[in-house]
């Protein structure tokens, strides 16, 4: 008993646990539109620009969310228009352009050879690396997210499920898509420290993939995805400490685990 | 039983197009095209696959916008139109049936522009959604999820997220096609129960010969106007031919139309 309450004497455990909880909620919610609106790789797109632009940022003496936000939404906006004002489907725009930007990063670390700054963290998420600006960051986009998605719950729910539908009654799909593209970047970005540029995809994807095994009403699927991250959060972050692993990695696996349980069940239930 | 009564009932020009030319990029699908249909009508335009049906009904609804020439619904422009003024079913076939929504949730989204931005129902729209449902017969599914009911239902759905608002003006995309014989004479018979409560509707269809048992009043439509009038009077072997280009049998059998292909099937002499 003692070992299993032992990392909570910790502050840096207590602050990576806080973290991974948020994000695991955040994550949630906003992974349930992602899913539903077939956007599932634009997470893995966007962290890579993310991190893209945060090395850029960096070279440039400017702040690491500072460059990872520029980029990113640089990146989200650059994909809804390509994919608006042409034939060229989301996840190809996705890949040229996410790809781009990740390799500008590249190109300038290769350069310069002269870069110091530890990206280990961002890309595998590390329960040390969560600093006091990191959980500021975290708490700030996770209320503005929420606040948001509450708010905008009825515009968003019409134009993910019905975009055309939604114009044609009235919603203004257009400030919904800016709106969505923002939101995810945000929360994108302010996971990269807790579970790394690698691991954000299945972080904003198992959560409502499993929900959605649960229910099949939209207002239950996202409360579910919510309740499901978060405690993937938990878990996943007391077995990095345990196991001494990145937090990303077993904040993924875990989730994995409760889809894979989720889908037996579903599967059965079904025949 | 809730009656579906048009919120503004007034009468002048449900929709109004003056020279309108439609295309995309350099294809021009139809040009200089004038209509207007007056509120109260119940109309449905037919025509080919491809002949512009669907380019006209976007120009119509405002999503598609037109390279000359004005569209006006009840007076404003496309695009302008007071939210809820103007109510619109999807075909069934473009709908995500996958995506998870209960009966009472699609329902709920006609309720938009309400301005009200809370996630869930106040009692009044409550109310409104099950007296819809109700009138609709969806009533004992509104808790299920779209996929598990059936054909008809789904329509009835779609048809009470348009109607809960209570809009002057309903459009139907293809409202008649995937779904039994059955359901589209039930579907077609709720609509004319809701155009006799003063809403205008317009649709598209395939299926000449629902048309012609259930509307008043059609288009034929063929990268233009063709004709328009009673089906009695414009179902001719004249007109038809020249909107869908083929050979068109028509059979009057006691006062009603029967429309078919009269081309020969070639597979039948095979068997000789």
């Amino acid at each position: 008993m003692e070992f299993l309450l032992e990392p909570f004497a910790y502050d840096f455990f207590m602050r990576g646990l806080l973290a991974a909880v948020m994000v695991g909620a955040l994550c949630g919610a906003v992974g349930v539109y992602v899913v539903l609106r077939g956007m599932s790789y634009v997470g893995h797109g966007l962290s890579h620009a993310a991190i893209g632009g945060a090395i850029i940022g960096i070279t440039f003496n400017l702040d690491f969310y500072a460059g990872a936000l520029t980029m990113g939404l640089l990146a989200a906006l650059a994909i809804n228009q390509i994919t608006k004002n042409s034939h060229i489907k989301l996840d190809a725009a996705i890949g040229i352009v996410t790809t781009a930007i990740f390799a500008l990063g590249v190109a300038i670390v290769s350069k310069l050879r002269n870069f110091k700054q530890n990206f280990e963290s961002a890309l595998f998420g590390n329960i040390l690396g969560i600093s006091d600006q990191d959980l500021m960051m975290i708490a700030g986009v996770t209320v503005i997210t929420m606040i948001t998605m509450f708010f905008c719950y009825r515009t968003l729910l019409f134009s993910t499920f019905d975009h055309e539908a939604a114009r044609i009654f009235g919603v203004k799909t257009n400030t919904v898509e800016f709106l969505f593209s923002l939101l995810l970047t945000l929360s994108v970005i302010v996971s990269l420290n807790v579970v790394g540029v690698t691991m954000v995809a299945a972080t904003l994807i198992a959560p409502a993939i499993t929900a959605r095994m649960l229910t099949d009403s939209f207002s239950r699927m996202i409360v579910l995805a919510i309740l499901i991250g978060s405690v993937t959060g938990i878990v996943g972050m007391y077995l990095s400490y345990i196991f001494n692993v990145a937090s990303g990695t077993t904040i993924v696996l875990f989730s994995t685990l409760i889809f894979s349980v989720s889908l037996m069940a579903h599967s059965l239930r079904r025949q | 039983m809730q009656a579906i009564m048009p919120s503004d009932a007034q009468s002048h020009a449900a929709i109004e197009l003056t020279g309108v030319t439609a295309g995309y990029g350099k294809h021009i699908v139809f040009s200089d095209l004038s209509l207007e249909i007056a509120s109260g009508q119940f109309i449905g335009i037919v025509g080919p696959t491809a002949c512009g049906k669907t380019t006209l009904l976007k120009i119509i609804l405002g999503v598609h916008p037109a390279i000359t020439g004005t569209v006006r619904l009840h007076n404003h422009c496309t695009g302008s139109v007071k939210p809820g003024g103007l109510g619109y079913v999807p075909q069934l076939g473009s709908v995500d049936w996958t995506f998870p929504v209960t009966v009472e949730e699609v329902i709920m989204m006609g309720l938009y522009t309400n301005g009200r931005y809370w996630p869930w129902l106040s009692k009044t729209e409550r109310i409104s959604i099950h007296a819809m449902a109700d009138r609709l017969g969806v009533y004992d599914c509104l808790h299920q999820h779209i996929v598990n009911i059936s054909g008809g239902q789904r329509q009835r759905t779609f048809l009470a997220r348009a109607l809960i608002n209570r809009p002057k003006l309903l459009i139907l995309d293809e409202p008649t096609s995937g779904v039994d014989i059955k359901t589209q004479h039930e579907v077609l018979h709720l609509l004319g129960d809701i155009n006799r409560e003063g809403i205008t509707i317009l649709l598209t269809t395939h299926d000449l010969n629902a048309v012609a048992s259930h509307l008043p009043w059609v288009i034929c439509f063929n990268r233009g106007m063709i004709a328009q009038g009673r089906p009695n009077d414009i179902f001719t072997n004249q007109i038809l031919t020249q909107t869908y280009g083929g050979d068109i049998v028509i059979v009057k059998h006691e006062g009603h139309l029967l429309i078919a292909n009269s081309t020969p099937l070639n597979f039948m002499d095979d068997t000789k």
